[in-house]
């Protein structure tokens, strides 16, 4: 039988092809947004640019501590710097917001579903933040300030715990008068010379600014949150077909190989982050799936 | 290619008939062609896949009975037919030769301008195995771990390579366990595709043989090269009726085991049900299950680093889904009760397996059924489920 040692496959596969493997990044600066929240600029140790549409998430690796999930909230019309807003509350995410300009951080990405703001297109366009919530929508909130004419009002409803919580401050200013993006901000919680409004964030969205019959809204903060802004959305007339929103679970892959993501039929790394709220439907509502 | 020269009379023929010298042979000539060949034997009192050398190392004598919770390995009745492959299922399957419990992923070094990278492995094609013995269901899971692993929209490259160089030999089934549920499952007792050979153990105590059909050009390479004769009608007849015996051991007719139809449908519209309760108050939540799964495909990974910081190691490990921190988010895991954790073992593998990959992720081998320590029957839970639906 000597010459069936050719029913031996001899390819082995190049390790570059493997998507678990993290391309090298350098961290060209750290901003400060918060007591507990960082943005990270980066830029491929390769120089190649990043291209990614607003919504996605790549993993980050701090050498030797762990790699966790992280949506982009650059700019995705300048792919030559990789932008991500993280709030430390972890190992890993502690780690990371140790890091100093200089250093390596290893990114793999982009993954997942984004938020389909085409989908907005000649309507209103909300979008409906909580907490770090809004960084994961700061990519479609500038793509729509650059295609600005293509939709009819553009409203950012925010709410955070304090007034000390509130991310993008410098930001939101120069959206509105710039882009003639409004924003209304709630707090929790008024602390300091907190003159602005209190309450939960869905309290924003009754009280409308947008032409409900003719507005699709874009939704990402803790779950419980979303649960309620779904729901407040709904009685105003934004039926869950015009409503995305974006999930969140463990992540160990990204890919879809690993199963930590699973949400029912959904992985939320491949399927999602981002879903149109009906096509999640009744998922949502059962407990611990 | 190279011209062959093809020994067997029943050249370019796609069925034959091997003798035990037959199946020496086949052994004898895939060592010799470098492969390692993996397949059952007996050890520490149960049958597990290991490398056999010889026919002697094959479970020969030995039966293996399972029912929920109990697993035994005992001498086969005197009476029985000499089979060398009556021992139904090994404790595990081929997963973990495809798809090993911890694998290095990478590995990175420091370096002196405070980055580090990755270092360049060179990857070392991984070893080839051929498996002989293997049962239709574990052909069948082979089948849904590529789906897994191969037609997503990405790919494991190790499982990959692992896959391409392995030889997939299937013994069809004669008998089933008290666990077995294949035939309803619409994988087994007998193999209709995925393999490079599928045998069966013709019962024939005087003349003891297998009828071998390739299904792979690799499959007609081997089988052209062993000493053999051409399958005639009798020979096929007895094989058709040696694996209808299995069939017929599981049919529920015969108090045998099935899945309930239209299992999916049901655990879909039932994720709310408080049958999950009454299962969590059983369960131990212990892994075993998805362990010996030969579906099971979840994993986590682990960071290491070397004492002096200078090397960082990321590795793969199995997981499942019955560990609390399995979930984790930061503020706590999805999955906290047991209900839930065994719902979503259950739900996935009948269920969401079908809307993930176009397929079931369960292929009715019982091995979760067998080896739960509290006898926790998938196809019992499944019919409980149906059952207070109806009333
Ligand atoms: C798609 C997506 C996008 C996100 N985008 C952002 C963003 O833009 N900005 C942001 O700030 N956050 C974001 N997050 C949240 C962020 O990923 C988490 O805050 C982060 O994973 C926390 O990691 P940590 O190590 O700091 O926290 P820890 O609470 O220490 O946990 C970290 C990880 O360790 C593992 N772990 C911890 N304990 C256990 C245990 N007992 N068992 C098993 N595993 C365990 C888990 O995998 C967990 O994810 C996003 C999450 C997702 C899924
Ligand atoms: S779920 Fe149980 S019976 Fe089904 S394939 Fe897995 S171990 Fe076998
Ligand atoms: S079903 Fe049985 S084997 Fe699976 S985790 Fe529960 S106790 Fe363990
Ligand atoms: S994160 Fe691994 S499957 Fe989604």
């Amino acid at each position: 039988m000597d010459d069936l040692s050719s029913l031996i496959d001899p390819a082995a596969t190049p390790a570059g092809d493997d998507p678990m493997r993290p391309r090298p990044f350098r961290i060209a600066r750290v901003r400060k947004d918060l007591a507990d929240t960082f943005t990270l600029y980066l830029t491929a140790l390769d120089g190649a640019p990043f291209a990614f549409r607003p919504g996605q998430f790549n993993m980050l690796y701090v050498f030797g501590v762990g790699e966790v999930p992280i949506s982009i909230s650059g700019d995705p019309a300048d792919p030559a710097v990789l932008v991500h807003t993280t709030r430390a509350v972890g190992t890993v995410t502690e780690a990371m917001g140790r890091l100093k300009a200089g250093d390596v951080i290893g990114v793999r990405g982009p993954f997942g579903s984004p938020w389909p703001i085409e989908a907005a297109h000649g309507q209103d366009v909300v979008f409906v933040a909580g907490g770090v919530g809004l960084a994961p929508l700061r990519p479609a909130i500038l793509a729509v300030a650059r295609h600005r004419e293509r939709f009819a009002n553009a409203l950012l409803l925010y709410g955070s715990r304090t007034p000390e919580d509130l991310l993008y401050r410098r930001e939101m200013p120069v959206w509105r008068s710039r882009h003639d993006i409004a924003s209304h901000v709630t707090v929790d919680r008024a602390t300091g010379r907190w003159t602005g409004r209190v309450g939960v964030v869905t309290k924003l969205i009754r009280s409308g600014g947008f032409d409900h019959r003719h507005a699709v809204a874009y939704v990402c903060g803790p779950e419980v949150m979303m649960r309620y802004a779904v729901q407040a959305l709904d009685a105003v007339g934004v039926t869950a077909d015009r409503v995305y929103v974006s999930m969140e679970r463990n992540m160990k892959c990204g890919i879809g190989l690993c199963g930590h993501c699973q949400l029912g039929p959904h992985f939320v790394c491949r399927d999602g982050p981002v879903y149109r709220f009906d096509r999640l439907g009744p998922l949502f509502d059962i407990w611990e799936l | 290619m190279t011209q062959r020269t093809h020994r067997g009379d029943t050249a370019g023929n796609d069925a034959a008939v091997l003798d035990r010298d037959g199946l020496a042979a086949l052994i004898a000539g895939l060592s010799a062609a470098g492969f390692s060949v993996i397949g059952p034997r007996i050890a520490d009192g149960a049958v597990v896949l290991d490398e056999i050398t010889d026919i002697a190392d094959l479970p020969a004598g030995w039966r293996v009975d399972q029912a929920p919770g109990r697993v035994e390995t005992r001498p086969a009745d005197p009476d029985a037919p000499p089979h060398l492959f009556d021992t139904v299922l090994p404790a595990q399957g081929l997963k973990r030769y495809l798809y090993p419990p911890r694998r290095r992923l990478w590995q990175a070094d420091r370096d002196a301008a405070g980055g580090w990278h990755l270092s360049d492995e060179d990857a070392q094609p991984p070893p080839a195995l051929a498996f002989l013995g293997l049962r239709p269901c574990e052909l069948a899971a082979v089948a849904v771990q590529d789906r897994v692993f191969l037609e997503g929209p990405y790919a494991d490259s190790d499982y990959a390579a692992r896959r391409r160089r392995a030889v997939l030999i299937a013994v069809n089934c004669t008998r089933a366990a008290a666990t077995c549920f294949c035939a309803s499952m619409g994988t087994g007792p007998r193999a209709t595709a995925g393999y490079d050979l599928a045998l069966t153990e013709i019962p024939d105590p005087d003349a003891p043989r297998f009828l071998a059909e390739a299904g792979s050009d690799r499959g007609r390479a081997l089988l052209a090269d062993l000493p053999q004769r051409s399958a005639d009608p009798t020979d096929r007849a007895a094989a058709d009726a040696a694996t209808a015996e299995a069939t017929r051991q599981m049919d529920p007719a015969n108090g045998g085991r099935a899945m309930i139809g239209d299992v999916a449908d049901l655990l879909r519209r039932t994720l709310d049900h408080p049958h999950w309760d009454r299962v969590a108050e059983r369960c131990l939540g212990c892994t075993n299950c998805t362990l010996v799964c030969p579906t099971c495909f979840c994993a986590t990974v682990e960071d290491e680093t070397t004492l002096d910081g200078a090397t960082a190691t990321r590795w793969r490990r199995w997981d499942s889904c019955f560990a609390v921190g399995f979930s984790y988010m930061h503020g706590g895991s999805v999955r906290r009760e047991m209900s839930a954790r065994y719902r979503q073992w259950m739900t996935h593998k009948l269920a969401h397996w079908h809307d993930q990959f176009g397929v079931s992720g369960c292929v009715g081998c019982g091995r979760c059924i067998a080896w739960c320590p509290v006898g926790i029957d998938i196809t019992a839970e499944a019919q409980a489920i149906a059952a207070s639906e109806e009333r």
